[in-house]
């Protein structure tokens, strides 16, 4: 056990790591066929990505409504609560284990599972984020006239953006991250890399842990992104 | 090649040690049912090390990360500067999928189970961090100036006046840090930390088992919410808790 | 002459137990009593505790599914009445992590396929794979006592690998052999562990020694081997010819026939180091090869039933076992 920080053996698996990512390496598991390599490394990539969007998609469509609807209206408080301390409960490892057992493994079926983490952070941040918007303005905007729908979209939701992302990236952190184990369920994605040492090493678990932080901040500074266009100018500018 | 004696006591189908098996004849566990009670019921001991082990991890790495978190936003508190640099740092560590959080740790700390301590811990800095400076930041200036009037001095201040009235929402913090923590705590199996992670893996395909490992899990983080709930509540009895999402 | 000092060893450790067992055959008067499950009145077939050993200490490893579980425990737990300090680490992962950790000191042995050995430590091409299960153990000797390595003789029971599917699948399209894919397997999936790619006695062997091409191939634990069948995912599975599902579930899952022998079937070897077994003591080899004489094909397939079907942890499957065969008391 080394109790020296960053030696020369930490640069060392850096390297193998990087060279894993770059160049087919020999694997482990005699039979001649090269493992690693810049190729399969993007097509792991490309099917975390397209599982994590999917997900986060499925998420969005069924959790923003329910929560524009709840926040608009104020009701189900201890219901938005309940579902994002619930969410946060449920081991990713358990609910992939138990999709796969009762419903099958394949793409499909593991984007709902994802979605079923995705929901509740979306949900109940929509919820509060509605919620807590100045009465004061909501009963001026229906004092000079404004539909429900309309208070909703020109009022509520720009001074909610902050909040409502905040949910969109915590639900984005918990897909991707339970993506990376999607090979335990035959969807193969970068966690192949991390979980079958056997075949890959340890310079392709090393390498397949950098790429799957690496798209998880991709992911983060997209959406922070996307947020920073959609935040109107006021907000902006008093944002602490 | 075998001896007689030996095939007729472990021996042939049907005799001695080897048994009959059909389709129809199989125990509930060996089907693909989801859930089956009676074998759960028989063989809960077999969780009990799990059981134990999660709850160490998840005691000693809230503590840990608490501590940490707290000491640093305590520090961010008087100088301003730190402040937005530690949130992003923070921000960043839990952005990081867990799994590959304990790999990117193991070259350094080793193989050993601290390293699932020492991951999950850091998963929590965000959290407790982040609700500590929002409580700390939401004393209102007047009861800072009523303490100052009556010639307290500033760290009194700190712990006697704003810890107090940042009380829950440092505990809504720790709150959504425990429950998180149990959640993620059953990947430790992969980076060899124990815990429920374990059994879990080592069946996988084991319906009854999914569901025991999932739902023991569940229960810890519901009965650690319900306890930092009362804890928070018993606290602070002027005012109801905080609840951040 | 290395080899010749492990041939006299294999040929002591036979005798011994041919001796053994005949002494079994000769004292247990009892042997007609077919229907008993309780243990045997032991007699020459119990193991005996040996004072020296106590000085030992061995560590027993093993690779990473049920049935190699199975056989760590059972060599553990024999050893341990042999009276050696035994410590388990079974679950090691694949064959050449469990390798290397013989190598490494960090167990002193495990149970190997001689058939895996060969082919995937040596490169031997599977149609290279002696059949005789003594010869495939003396070849693998060949090749690991250049290492400083040796192996057991083998038991009874011999595992492959092997293609199969849902019986409705192949009465679909006609499949009895491997050979029968030809022309359909472009249409169907298989599912295998992750490391079956890249072996020659799995995907690549397929692909490369029967020239054939899936639809895709997805790795998938290998405890989800009967799920991906059973949930309609996986159109071919790779699966052992051990598993109890083969005989307990007949009815649903079937395998096709290896007709070009691209699946060589190994028996079990115990892979150790021979100074480890210098030092163990002559009782070493020989309470793995006095334990493993049970092992017949049918007995091997019960033990997996027990583990993988009606979830019994392989500790108490193998203790029930040893019990069971009189090895303990």
């Amino acid at each position: 056990m080394s109790t020296l920080p960053l030696p020369h053996p930490v640069l060392a698996s850096l390297e193998g790591a990087i060279e894993f990512i770059f160049t087919p390496q020999s694997s482990n598991v005699t039979g001649g066929k090269k493992v690693g390599g810049i190729d399969q490394v993007v097509e792991l990539t490309l099917n975390q990505i397209e599982l994590s969007l999917l997900a986060l998609l499925l998420s969005l469509l069924v959790a923003l409504p329910i929560g524009l609807y709840l926040g608009h209206r104020g009701i189900g408080e201890l219901f938005a609560t309940a579902i994002a301390n619930a969410g946060r409960a449920v081991p990713e490892l358990a609910l992939i284990a138990f999709m796969a057992t009762a419903i099958g493994v394949g793409v499909l079926n593991l984007t709902i599972a994802l979605a079923v983490l995705g929901v509740p952070p979306i949900l109940a941040n929509t919820f509060v984020g509605i919620n807590q918007v100045d009465r004061a303005s909501v009963e001026a905007a229906r004092g000079i006239g404004m539909t429900e729908f309309e208070i909703l979209r020109k009022v509520e939701i720009p001074l909610a953006i902050p909040t409502i992302f905040t949910g969109i990236r915590g639900a984005s952190i918990a897909i991707v991250a339970t993506a990376t184990i999607a090979p335990l369920a035959g969807v193969l994605t970068l966690g192949d890399f991390i979980i079958n040492q056997n075949v890959y090493g340890d310079s392709g678990v090393l390498a397949g842990a950098i790429m799957v932080s690496l798209l998880a901040l991709v992911f983060e500074f997209s959406l922070a992104g996307v947020q920073h266009l959609l935040t109107s100018k006021g907000l902006k500018l008093r944002s602490a | 090649m075998t001896s007689p004696a030996l095939l007729a006591a472990v021996g042939e189908v049907g005799k001695g040690f080897v048994q009959e098996r059909s389709s129809d004849t199989l125990p509930c566990q060996a089907t693909d049912k989801l859930f089956c009670p009676d074998w759960a019921w028989e063989h809960l001991d077999r969780y009990g090390t799990p059981t134990v082990q999660h709850l160490e991890l998840v005691v000693i790495s809230v503590l840990l990360g608490f501590a940490v978190a707290f000491g640093l936003a305590l520090l961010a508190h008087r100088r301003r500067w730190l402040q937005t640099p530690l949130l992003g740092v923070t921000g960043i560590l839990f952005t990081i999928p867990s799994i590959a959080f304990f790999f990117l740790l193991l070259p350094i700390t080793g193989r050993v189970r601290h390293t699932a301590i020492i991951a999950l811990a850091i998963y929590t800095l965000q959290i407790i961090y982040r609700n500590t400076m929002t409580g700390l930041a939401n004393v209102p200036e007047s009861v800072k100036d009523a303490a100052r009037g009556m010639g307290m001095t500033d760290r009194q201040i700190l712990w006697q006046v704003e810890l107090r009235l940042a009380t829950p929402e440092i505990f809504a913090g720790l709150q959504i840090a425990t429950v998180s923590t149990v959640a993620i705590a059953t990947l430790a199996v992969f980076a060899g930390g124990g815990g429920l992670g374990k059994p879990l893996y080592e069946h996988i395909s084991f319906g009854t088992n999914i569901v025991l490992s999932g739902g023991i899990a569940i229960l810890m983080a519901i009965a650690f919410g319900v306890l930092l709930f009362g804890l928070q509540r018993r606290l602070t009895p002027w005012r109801r808790g905080a609840t951040t999402i | 002459m290395r080899t010749k000092k492990t041939r006299l060893r294999g040929a002591v450790a036979v005798l011994l137990a041919l001796a053994l067992t005949l002494g079994v055959a000769a004292c247990g008067s009892s042997d007609d009593d077919s229907g008993s499950t309780e243990a045997s009145e032991g007699g020459g077939g119990a193991i005996v505790a040996n004072p020296d050993n106590a000085k030992v200490n061995l560590t027993i490893g093993s690779k990473n599914f049920p049935e190699q579980e199975i056989l760590g425990e059972i060599y553990a737990q024999a050893l341990g009445a042999a009276g050696y300090k035994v410590k388990s680490d079974l679950n090691l992962g694949s064959e050449t992590v469990a390798l290397q950790s013989v190598k490494s000191g960090a167990i002193s042995g495990y149970p190997e396929y001689a058939s895996t050995a060969l082919t995937s430590f040596f490169g031997l091409e599977p149609e290279e794979v002696p059949a005789d299960a003594n010869e495939a153990q003396e070849k693998a000797n060949e090749e690991f006592e250049k290492e400083g390595l040796t192996a057991f003789p083998p038991t009874p029971f011999a595992s492959a690998n092997a293609v199969g599917t849902l019986k409705k699948t192949a009465e679909k399209y006609g499949l009895e052999t491997i050979s029968d894919l030809e022309g359909v397997s472009e249409k169907l999936s298989l599912y295998g562990s992750p490391e079956c790619r890249q072996r020659i006695d799995c995907l690549a062997g397929l692909e490369q020694l029967y020239g054939l091409e899936f639809k895709s191939f997805h790795p998938v634990d290998i405890g989800l081997r009967y799920t991906v069948l059973e949930k309609g995912q996986a159109d071919l599975s790779i699966l052992f010819t051990t598993d109890p599902q083969l005989s307990a579930e007949k009815d649903k899952f079937v395998i096709l026939e290896d007709d070009k022998e691209v699946f060589p079937s190994g028996n079990v070897i115990f892979v150790t180091k021979q100074s480890t077994a210098q030092k163990a003591g002559p009782d070493y080899e020989k309470t793995i090869v006095q334990v493993q004489e049970g092992l017949t094909l049918p007995v091997m397939q019960e033990l997996d039933a027990r583990v993988e079907l009606e979830k019994q942890t392989p500790k108490e499957a193998a203790a029930a076992y040893l019990k069971s065969a009189g090895y303990t008391g």
